[in-house]
């Protein structure tokens, strides 16, 4: 078995803020094979976005790196100089980031951000913006020739989102990592982004890092999913044993509250109850005590740690462990 | 873009004829005879009288204004009361001087400013970011005067590397003499852009889309110079477009000391021979200079940044 593409190891981040050090990464551990499509859910402010700029080493001035190591093509990212990473960037690791209203200059034209981006490229000016319209095109952009020479402000959320992925997918990168790429695009949009990706990913061979609240697309594109809760991961495992053996209350109760899992009407949609506990403060045990419904003494004296509880399948909670011995 | 030209202009003239009108009509309003200042206590009554006609003082308010545009609309800005000799000719003949003193202290100033700024914005903290703020805040801090003294001193008098008085003639002559009062109207600048341009860069780098840039692998020196300078240069230009009326007040005591013709030295002249046509019409061009400069300003922003345009 060769090695996995992105391996994150215990990486921990803390934001240094004005309430004090704010923990929104703990911990976190997981791998991403060549050519698989792992997809990281959770709710908002659990620290998503926050974990892709690590791997990129692009976290804002206030981020603190505590400890851990990220291998990627068997090279730790941590101990790469700037250069190297920036040779990196846009080569082997291509980003959709999330919120493409302010992900995208807003004086500079679409078209000349598009082709600034392939400045590894040896080819003339005007095949680089042939290939720019072929890619507008391709993620559904009509009159892409005269689109190019607007700016961000001219076009729609969706439109902006959709450039962002053209933007992506211009390169030929080993590891994709979409942050939210389709949250706003309509229903018959995001089937077709998620068709384009997947073919891509046939294409190319390359692998997926896919972050979504949408638990369908997860669903429908992701081999592997990682669920992530405050700053923690809380369970990993393969798609079907995530989303038909759920084996932590927060990942049952995500798959509870998806609307496209709710059957009957409801009068309300459920909700998880409570909300993510605030992260400058330290807590004694386990992160998702607070709003957990089905919670143990244990809980709340010491952090559980992750045990096998299938195959490929992993879950930290200490429900789990009372079925080993310990 | 055009369009927002157009209209930018069509305000500016705006501005300028509720400007040029509210000074006429405050100047009409200050009490006293015009004339009689003029002319001095012991003139005749038919000199005052004609005097009074020529100035067309004894027509109704509206109609002087009338006249007033009128004839400045024909290029007419009344004459000298002394010498006889058309202020417009005046005016013109001295605005040259301080238009490249002007646009010489602003041009090293910006260029040397916008550097300092960016430079310390891409490497924040650091010894050099921490020398720079000293540098900058000992350029705001120090005042022009001493600065115009002193350069004065050293590079004139001692140095002998500039001339220390008058404008020069031929294009490098008059560089030469531009530079040491450029360098002492500029020098605060130097330091108040670099101070700005500091701030907003930080700002701008940490926006989103500067990561983005990043993300794609680009060079630092193109996001920084491309990327982000360009919409971090958007206040520099609005602060200088309004800082041109510190400018010409600044170029006034330039003038004097280091003994340059200009509206400045026509300005102070004129005040201190009462002679009112000129000061009246010297005061004009500055007001024009003043709206004009915020004009372009606001339309090289809107060049740099076209969500602008969408304003006005
Ligand atoms: N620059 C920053 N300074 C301080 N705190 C930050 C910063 N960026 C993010 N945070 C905090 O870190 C936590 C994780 O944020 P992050 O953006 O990674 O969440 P997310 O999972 O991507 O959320 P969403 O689904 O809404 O995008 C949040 O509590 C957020 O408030
Ligand atoms: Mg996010």
């Amino acid at each position: 078995m060769t090695a996995p593409l992105l391996q994150i190891d215990g990486v921990t981040i803390d934001y240094n803020t004005k309430k004090g050090n704010l923990r929104a990464l703990r911990d976190i551990s997981f791998d991403v094979n060549k050519g698989e499509i792992v997809g990281i859910v959770g709710e908002s402010g659990c620290g998503k976005s926050t974990l892709i700029s690590t791997i990129l080493q692009l976290l804002p001035q206030n981020a603190e790196w505590k400890k851990g190591a990220i291998n990627f093509k068997g090279k730790n990212l941590i101990a790469c100089s700037e250069k190297e990473m920036r040779d990196m960037r846009g080569k082997d690791i291509s980003v959709i980031f999330q919120d493409p209203m302010q992900s995208l200059n807003p004086v500079i034209t679409i078209g000349r951000q598009m082709v600034d981006i392939q400045h590894r490229s040896t080819s003339p000016y005007v095949e680089k913006w042939q290939k720019a319209i072929d890619m507008l095109s391709m993620v559904g952009i009509a009159d892409a020739e005269t689109r190019l020479k607007q700016h961000p402000f001219e076009f729609s959320g969706g439109m902006l989102q959709r450039i962002a992925i053209a933007m992506a997918l211009m390169s030929r990168p080993d590891l994709l990592i979409a942050d939210e790429p389709t949250t706003a695009l309509d229903a018959t949009l995001e089937v077709e982004i998620i068709k384009r990706l997947k073919d891509l990913h046939k294409e190319m061979g390359c692998s997926i890092l896919f972050i979504s609240h949408h638990l369908g697309v997860i669903a429908e594109l992701c081999q592997r999913v990682v669920v992530m809760y405050a700053g923690s991961v809380v369970e990993f495992g393969s798609v079907d044993e995530i989303f038909f053996n759920p084996k932590h209350p927060y990942t049952r109760r995500l798959i509870e509250c998806d609307p496209g899992h709710i059957k009957e009407r409801a009068k309300r949609l459920p909700t998880i109850p409570g909300e993510i506990p605030d992260l400058t403060e330290a807590l004694e045990g386990c992160i998702f005590q607070e709003r957990c419904s089905e919670i143990i003494a244990k809980c709340k004296i010491s952090t559980p740690h992750f045990v096998s509880v299938g195959q490929n399948h992993q879950a930290a909670c200490w429900l789990n462990h009372n079925q080993e011995p310990e | 873009m055009i369009k927002y030209m157009i209209r930018r202009l069509a305000l500016a003239a705006l501005i300028l004829f509720v400007a040029v009108t509210a000074m006429f009509l405050m100047i009409r309003a200050v009490p006293g005879d015009p004339v009689q200042i003029m002319l001095g206590p012991r003139a005749t009554p038919e000199l005052q009288a004609s005097l009074t006609a020529a100035l067309g003082l004894d027509q109704p308010i509206w109609k002087q204004l009338v006249i007033f545009y009128s004839k400045m609309m024909q290029g007419d800005l009344g004459v000298d009361v002394f010498s006889g000799r058309s202020v417009t000719q005046i005016v013109m003949q001295q605005l040259p001087y301080t238009l490249e003193l002007i646009f010489a202290s602003i041009i090293w100033s910006a260029l040397l400013g916008v550097i300092f700024g960016a430079y310390a914005a891409a490497n924040p903290n650091t010894f050099w970011d921490r020398m720079i703020a000293f540098v900058s805040v000992s350029f705001i801090a120090a005042p022009a005067f001493v600065i115009a003294l002193l350069s004065l001193l050293v590079f004139a008098v001692q140095l002998r590397w500039f001339p220390a008085i008058g404008v020069g003639e031929g294009f490098w002559s008059r560089l030469h003499h531009v530079v040491l009062p450029a360098f002492a109207i500029g020098l605060s600048w130097v330091g108040y852009i670099a101070r700005l341009v500091r701030a907003s860069m930080l700002e701008v780098l940490g926006e989103h889309h500067i990561r983005t840039a990043r993300a794609f692998g680009l060079a630092e020196r193109r996001i920084i110079m491309v990327y982000a300078l360009r919409i971090a240069i958007l206040p520099v230009i609005t602060v200088i477009g309004v800082g041109m009326g510190f400018l010409l007040s600044a170029a006034v005591f330039a003038e004097i000391v280091f003994a340059r013709p200009g509206l400045g030295k026509l300005v102070i002249d004129s005040i201190t021979t009462r002679n009112y046509p000129v000061v009246m019409g010297a005061v004009l061009v500055s007001t024009g200079l003043f709206v004009l400069s915020t004009a372009i300003s606001d339309i090289v922003n809107a060049w740099l940044d076209p969500r602008s345009r969408q304003s006005l």
